[in-house]
């Protein structure tokens, strides 16, 4: 199914449409074929010896957005990102970049992508290990034959950004997992890209300092505002992060969505069993849970937005005398009351 | 040698599995009915050959020497192809040899005199490696001038850097193709197996014919040796660089040239320099070798004294080549576990380069600095010490060495030497094809009818088998120690941390230093070279069999033990069965050193294929005789090594 696309006023980053990524011998017959393109993942394998890594994605990516792509492993997610810069080669489709189809792109043009506009993180830091980290910092501007002395300047600011001041002259294996990583993310900033993209950066890392890294990723995006595309297999990371979440399974796509339409509207039973232990209050609005208005409803209550989150609400709907009024535009949508709320907060998941 | 990469499946599982179950019985079979027809027909059929007697065989070869010789000066495939090569090697050779070895530019002594080079060496290793090694190596260098052998250890050194410095130029790029490039990897690696398996002196004749005997020659002959190491090991490290750093210098919009120069490189640093290291130490090994076509240096101050069994002689350059190869294994072994620098070190490093250059200066300048003072000499003195143990071993230990040497003459080699070489041919060819069916493929045994084959054409049958027997002997006794040392260091890391290094140095050695003890000990005979080829042989194949028994399954032995089983059980039914397959490489692997040792026995003793190569080099009418002999080792070999192999695979099988 599709999901929901970018308001109309804004023009996407990063359009990709059919996206189609197949391994194997003769691959590029696949995605032509309505009869191969239908099979299931094993059912292809053992006809064609192909696997369809990626199948027929579509999703655009608006300016300063946190799009998460989320699914297990061999979901092909990571194929998906490393196809967003031809890192690994899609095998066709369209990856239309500010209105250019990367995958028209010559060798030379690439590169100059690669080098300006995009960005990417990886999960097990991919740092050199021969180089100091402010040499691994400036490596990008290095190859681009930016000159020594801006680019340990420009590499000093980056380290300052994600708190590393100090250790410029340390070689990464003097560092532990979570500040090689802080140095993986000066790395892809210190060339001031478009867009940064994110291979499951903090899978490799334990829980605290994945907590510290996300906190790290979202008061970045709040500084430097950087449009960010987000690989992960934890569904609280990617709801902590994400604008809109990708739910990917076997190659292919489930859902498009932000965090509380996937926890509220689950396209099927694959999404419902991902987000069935999500703590709802947290996650769904009060536009989810509301109520339409009945006609003995008192309309003297406060007023709230249909955005503001379960958990917040709570308070002030226990706490008032009346239900709670939904309002958006000085427009009534709904009614929140003692009983919704707390159908949410006790409830099991099959509200 | 890297056999381990070798892995030849066979995709086809033998139909025979009645002969597959009872191999041992039926091979039991084969040997008795041989030894039955041995006794009747023993003597007939031989093709046995005097030592000056020539088959047509070898006149061909002659007079194909002959012809190559007189086309020389005019066949454009010489004058365009084979010349350039040859002189360009040669001139550069030369031109190494005048820095640190020959009297050159019309002075009476090398460019850089001894101080020169002893400073330089002990600036190089610290440079490259750290303190304590340029201590070693400056002390080690000294202590090759003290053995009144400082010219022929410089032509040595000379010589080796030369090929080093070939073999990294044409390896180094070689390894990055092979490491980018999954095609030329395929096509470089059975290739690279080819040059290491062939017993290393054996394509020293037929470079002769295109080359000359000469320092070409002796090169080009190193080169193929030592080549393969540099390029299997930068090729490895460039194939084992992380992914995701090369992924990320990717995704940053790297050209591929700085891929390869700014990660992939850095990466396999450590890797190449390893290589480096095998590379030196092959060449230094190979240099000495060549000494039989002429290559100047301690390897053939070595043959000389072996030839005229003077061993005291032959001890002291052998003792310069111990050095000379521990000093080199050292240093570069160090260069590739050297940490990062900081920045002092590397001033204090820059400004130890000005004393280094003033002592070259003044080894250019003055005697004393340019010739080693001979009165210092205490090579000599080595030399009367070595020879007069040996005449004491001799006289005085006699009864016990000549007993164990004529013991061991008598109930092992002679009665299997006169097995395999007063059969007639085709006798041991039908029971050499059939145990070849047996106990490996049917692959295996046309690989061996076409070998025996070709030596019967060699006309070199009887003394090929005399090689076997002294071979087989040998290759039995290399296998019991390492089995028995093999097990002990699997199951001991204690063991394994005592024993290893020792082997480890064993393997760093020429082989001609392994001649010079056993000479001393047993005198000139073909026990001799079988023992030497022994210890020669013992240390890769106990490593391989360690590891082998290392790599059992942790929680498998710990089952056998908990289920009560003796040490000895869990040796016998667990550890050695499981590593089966190691101990079929380490019989390879054993094989294929034995055999290279046993052909340099020639030069003591041992006679057969190795004394007819010898003798190839020395006296014009026998080089065709001689490249007939290096081509039967080569036909044993893989003989040899094609049989062992397909024994190991159906071992990995569990057939």
């Amino acid at each position: 199914m599709h999901g929901t696309q970018v308001h109309d006023t804004q023009r996407p980053v990063i359009s990709v449409r059919n996206l189609w990524k197949v391994f194997g011998p003769k691959a590029a017959r696949v995605p032509g074929s309505a009869e191969l393109g239908a099979l299931s993942r094993r059912e292809l394998l053992d006809r064609t010896g192909c696997t369809a890594a990626v199948r027929d994605i579509d999703f655009d990516v608006a300016p300063g957005e946190v799009f998460v792509v989320m699914g297990l492993s061999g979901s092909g997610k990571s194929t998906l990102v490393r196809c967003l810069t031809r890192l690994v080669e899609p095998t066709a489709g369209e990856v239309v970049f500010e209105g250019e189809d990367i995958l028209r792109a010559d060798p030379k043009r690439l590169r100059d992508l690669r080098r300006n506009k995009f960005s990417m993180v990886f999960q097990h830091f991919g740092l050199l290990p021969h180089r100091t980290v402010v040499d691994n910092v400036s490596y990008g501007l290095e190859i681009r034959g930016v000159s020594k002395a801006e680019r340990v300047k420009r590499a000093k600011e980056v380290i300052e950004l994600v708190g590393l001041d100090g250790y410029e002259g340390s070689y990464p294996d003097q560092l532990s997992g979570g500040m090689q990583q802080r140095v993986g993310l000066a790395r892809a900033l210190a060339g001031d890209p478009d867009v940064l993209l994110f291979d499951e950066p903090f899978s490799a890392l334990d829980p605290l300092i994945r907590r510290d890294m996300q906190s790290e990723v979202i008061r970045l995006h709040h500084e430097v505002g950087k449009t960010m595309v987000f690989i992960t297999h934890d569904l609280s990371e990617a709801l902590k992060l994400g604008d809109r979440i990708l739910i990917m399974r076997d190659g292919a796509l489930v859902q498009i969505g932000t965090g509380d339409e996937l926890v509220a509207a689950p396209a099927d039973d694959y999404v419902r069993d991902f987000v069935r232990d999500v703590p709802r209050s947290h996650v769904l609005t009060l536009k989810w849970i509301m109520r339409p208005k009945r006609d003995d409803d008192p309309l003297d209550g406060p007023e709230l937005g249909p955005d503001v989150v379960v958990r917040e609400a709570t308070r002030s709907v226990l706490a008032a005398e009346k239900p709670v009024k939904v309002v958006k535009d000085g427009e009534l949508l709904g009614i929140v009351g003692d009983e919704e709320i707390l159908s949410v907060i006790a409830g099991g998941s099959d509200s | 040698m890297v056999a381990t990469s070798r892995t030849t499946v066979s995709t086809r599982l033998p139909k025979m599995s009645i002969v597959v179950r009872n191999r041992g019985r039926i091979v039991a079979g084969i040997l008795a009915v041989w030894l039955l027809l041995w006794l009747v027909l023993r003597g007939t059929h031989t093709l046995a050959l005097g030592g000056a007697q020539l088959t047509t065989v070898h006149h061909w070869f002659n007079d194909l020497n002959d012809a190559i010789g007189a086309g020389r000066d005019s066949n454009p495939l010489f004058l365009y192809f084979f010349d350039y090569i040859r002189v360009g090697i040669d001139e550069f050779v030369v031109f190494v040899q005048s820095i640190i070895a020959q009297p050159s530019f019309d002075r009476p002594v090398p460019l850089i005199g001894w101080f020169g080079v002893v400073a330089l060496v002990g600036f190089v290793s610290w440079a490259v490696a750290n303190v304590r090694v340029a201590l070693l190596a400056t002390a080690g260098f000294f202590f090759l001038g003290l053995q009144g052998l400082w010219r022929e250890s410089m032509d040595t050194l000379a010589l080796t850097l030369a090929a080093v410095i070939i073999s990294l130029l044409v390896g180094i790029p070689l390894g990055i193709w092979a490491g980018m490039s999954d095609r030329f990897n395929r096509l470089v690696t059975p290739v690279l197996d080819f040059m290491q398996i062939m017993p290393s002196f054996v394509y020293l004749a037929p470079l002769t014919l295109f080359f000359l005997i000469g320092p070409a020659s002796a090169t080009i002959a190193t080169l193929i040796y030592a080549a393969p190491p540099v390029i299997r090991l930068t090729a490895h490290g460039i194939r084992s660089a992380p992914h995701d750093t090369v992924e990320a210098s990717e995704s940053l919009g790297s050209t591929r040239t700085q891929t390869l120069t700014k990660v992939l490189l850095p990466a396999a640093k450590r890797t190449i320099v390893l290589g480096v290291n095998q590379t030196i130490m092959a060449a230094l090994a190979m240099v000495t070798i060549a000494a039989l076509i002429d290559a100047p240096g301690l390897g053939k101050t070595v043959v000389k004294a072996l030839q005229t069994l003077d061993v005291g002689t032959a001890f002291n350059a052998g003792l310069a080549i111990v050095v000379m190869a521990i000093v080199l294994d050292r240093v570069t072994t160090a260069a590739a576990d050297r940490g990062r620098r900081n920045r002092p070190y590397r001033i204090v490093l820059w400004l130890a380069a000005l004393p280094t250059a003033f002592a070259v200066w003044l080894s250019y300048t003055y005697v004393w600095a340019a010739e080693f003072d001979s009165s210092l000499d205490i090579g000599s003195r080595i030399a009367v010490w070595a020879g007069d143990a040996t005449t004491w071993v001799q006289s005085n230990l006699a009864p016990v060495t000549n007993g164990v040497k004529d013991v061991f003459t008598l109930v092992l080699i002679d009665p299997l030497q006169s097995v395999l070489a007063d059969s007639p041919w085709w006798l041991v060819a039908a029971a050499v094809v059939a145990i070849s069916l047996v106990v490996g493929s049917v692959r295996a045994a046309i690989v061996s009818a076409v070998c025996l084959a070709l030596i019967v054409l060699s006309g070199l049958w009887s003394d090929s088998m005399t090689t076997l027997a002294s071979t087989i002997v040998a290759t039995v006794f290399t296998m019991i120690i390492a089995v028995l040392a093999g097990v002990w260091m699997g199951r001991s890391r204690r063991a394994d941390r005592v024993i290893r290094p020792v082997l480890d140095a064993g393997q760093t050695m020429p082989v001609f230093v392994y001649l010079v003890p056993f000479l001393a000990l047993f005198a000139a005979s073909r026990f001799t070279a079988i023992a030497a080829a022994v210890v020669y042989a013992v240390p890769v194949a106990t490593k391989i069999i360690a590891d082998g028994v290392r790599g059992v399954s942790g929680t498998t032995v710990e089952a056998s033990v908990a289920s009560g089983s003796s040490t000895w059980q869990t040796i016998t039914k667990v550890q050695l069965p499981m590593s089966a397959r190691a101990v079929a490489l380490a019989t390879n692997q054993g094989l294929i050193y034995v055999l290279c040792m046993v052909v340099v026995g020639g030069l003591v003793g041992a006679g057969a294929l190795g004394y007819d190569v010898v003798a190839g080099f020395s006296q014009g009418q026998l080089y065709g005789k001689g490249l007939a002999a290096g081509i039967a080792i080569v036909l044993l070999g893989v003989m040899l090594d094609r049989l062992t192999q397909a024994a190991a695979n159906r071992t990995h099988r569990g057939g």
